[in-house]
């Protein structure tokens, strides 16, 4: 004995009527989604999609994304942020990867502003059945690429892996899309933070 | 080597392996190259706020929240306890989510499709939301086993899943609580995959004191979740 921390254990392929229930149609009602930002929220419109590849490269169809960010003036809805929370904006997205025909997470958000002197970023957490603890990596944007040359965490990361770090921007029709694939193992295995 | 602060780490003997071999599905599935450490900023040190406000008023009662046209069937539990850091000290107001397969041992998940009846009454999930002082308590029935195929002959034992936020995203824990005495255990490798010593905090006991008179067996289970370093960290 002497361990003093309850172990992870996996989410399992079943906890879409629990954690994700409205998305998969169940009548359970949701705490959050994938729409982050409401009209009134400040801040440029972004989408980040992508798809949790497994070491096969096959999409994972029963994986669970979950995003925490600041708001567009880097600002986090809790209260250790000494300036104060943005409640309009509570920064916090879930999404399941199987709803999408193509079996990608989608977030509908506002792009965050820097934090602390990091480049603007997003934290996500990943889970699905076959993972026996979450994962977190960091989203950063393509379009910052001054900013991410300065980040203290970026910077702790192997050059030839930073790449996994970084969602590609795309100025679709339908507005700004940022992508994001996860690569749970193989070459470019996405990096994963010890937080 | 570590960069944490001011989050205790996350105690990598007690949770289980990304690949661990006796549970097939992390084969291809668990991360494989050394995590980076991150020295904790702002964005780990905030996290979702979900509270008292996050929950209706039948989420904490899986024994009523999807009737139909009675009750569910099975052996009615009361399932209770604290959230606490892994010094002692009460997390509060803190959301916890459950999820659960059904007394035969069935999910409504649409995807689940182990042959063993579904109940009308019983969706099982809900959520509740710890007090001033860290503690919890919400009314279920007693999950089935059910079979899955990751072994010849593999069973789960009775269990219920946890989903839980703590102060800041850092905290995020998903887990599992198991019954006392189950015989499954020893041969289950997700239990099996958290560390000897730890996976024991997964069992609840069956508690007396919790159980209702007439009414429902009560089940104590404490979770802990991670704690603060003890020296104060310089940004
Ligand atoms: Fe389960």
């Amino acid at each position: 004995m002497g361990y003093k921390q309850s172990p992870s254990q996996t989410v399992g392929p079943y906890f879409a009527y629990a954690l994700t229930p409205e998305q998969y149609g169940y009548d359970f009602k949701a705490i959050t989604g994938n729409q982050l930002a409401d009209e009134t929220v400040e801040g440029e419109r972004i989408r980040i999609l992508g798809r949790v590849l497994d070491g096969a490269g096959s999409p994972v169809d029963d994986a669970m994304v979950e995003i925490w960010q600041a708001d567009a003036q880097g600002r986090y809805a809790h209260p250790a942020d000494p300036r104060g929370s943005n409640l309009a904006f509570r920064g916090f997205g879930r999404h399941g990867t199987g709803t999408d025909p193509e079996l990608r997470f989608i977030f509908d958000t506002v792009k965050p502003g820097a934090v602390e002197g990091q480049a603007p970023h997003i934290t996500m957490c990943v889970m699905a059945r076959g993972m026996l603890s979450h994962a977190f990596t960091r989203i950063y944007f393509s379009d910052e690429t001054e900013a991410n040359a300065t980040d203290p965490v970026l910077a702790t990361v192997p050059q030839d892996r930073r790449a996994t770090l970084i969602a590609r921007r795309e100025d679709t029709q339908a507005g700004i899309v940022y992508r994001f694939d996860v690569h749970l193992q193989g070459d470019d295995e996405t990096v994963f933070f010890d937080l | 080597m570590t960069a944490h602060g001011p989050f205790s780490p996350r105690d990598w003997a007690a949770h289980p392996p990304y690949v661990y071999p006796g549970y097939k599905s992390t084969g291809l599935r668990g991360p494989t190259q050394p995590l980076i450490p991150l020295k904790q900023t702002l964005s780990e040190l905030t996290g979702p706020v979900f509270g008292a406000e996050s929950v209706g008023p039948l989420d904490h009662d899986l024994t009523k929240n999807a009737r139909v046209n009675g009750e569910p069937l099975g052996e009615r539990i009361v399932v209770g306890g604290r959230v606490l850091d892994e010094d002692g000290t009460p997390v509060p107001n803190t959301l916890i989510e459950v999820w659960q397969a059904n007394a035969a041992g069935r999910y409504i998940h649409k995807n689940d499709q182990h042959d063993a009846p579904l109940d009308p009454n019983f969706r099982g999930s809900g959520r509740c939301v710890t007090d001033a002082d860290g503690w919890y308590r919400f009314y279920s029935i007693k999950p089935g086993a059910y079979p899955w195929g990751n072994h010849p002959n593999a069973w789960r034992p009775n269990h219920i899943h946890f989903s839980l936020f703590g102060p800041a995203f850092a905290t995020r824990l998903v887990t599992q609580m198991y019954f006392p005495g189950d015989p499954l255990l020893d041969l289950d490798p997700i239990y099996l995959g958290a560390g000897e010593g730890a996976r024991e905090l997964l069992i609840s006991n069956f508690d007396l004191d919790l159980t209702e008179e007439g009414f429902a067996l009560g089940y104590r289970f404490d979770i802990l979740l991670r704690g603060r370093d003890a020296t104060p960290s310089q940004e």
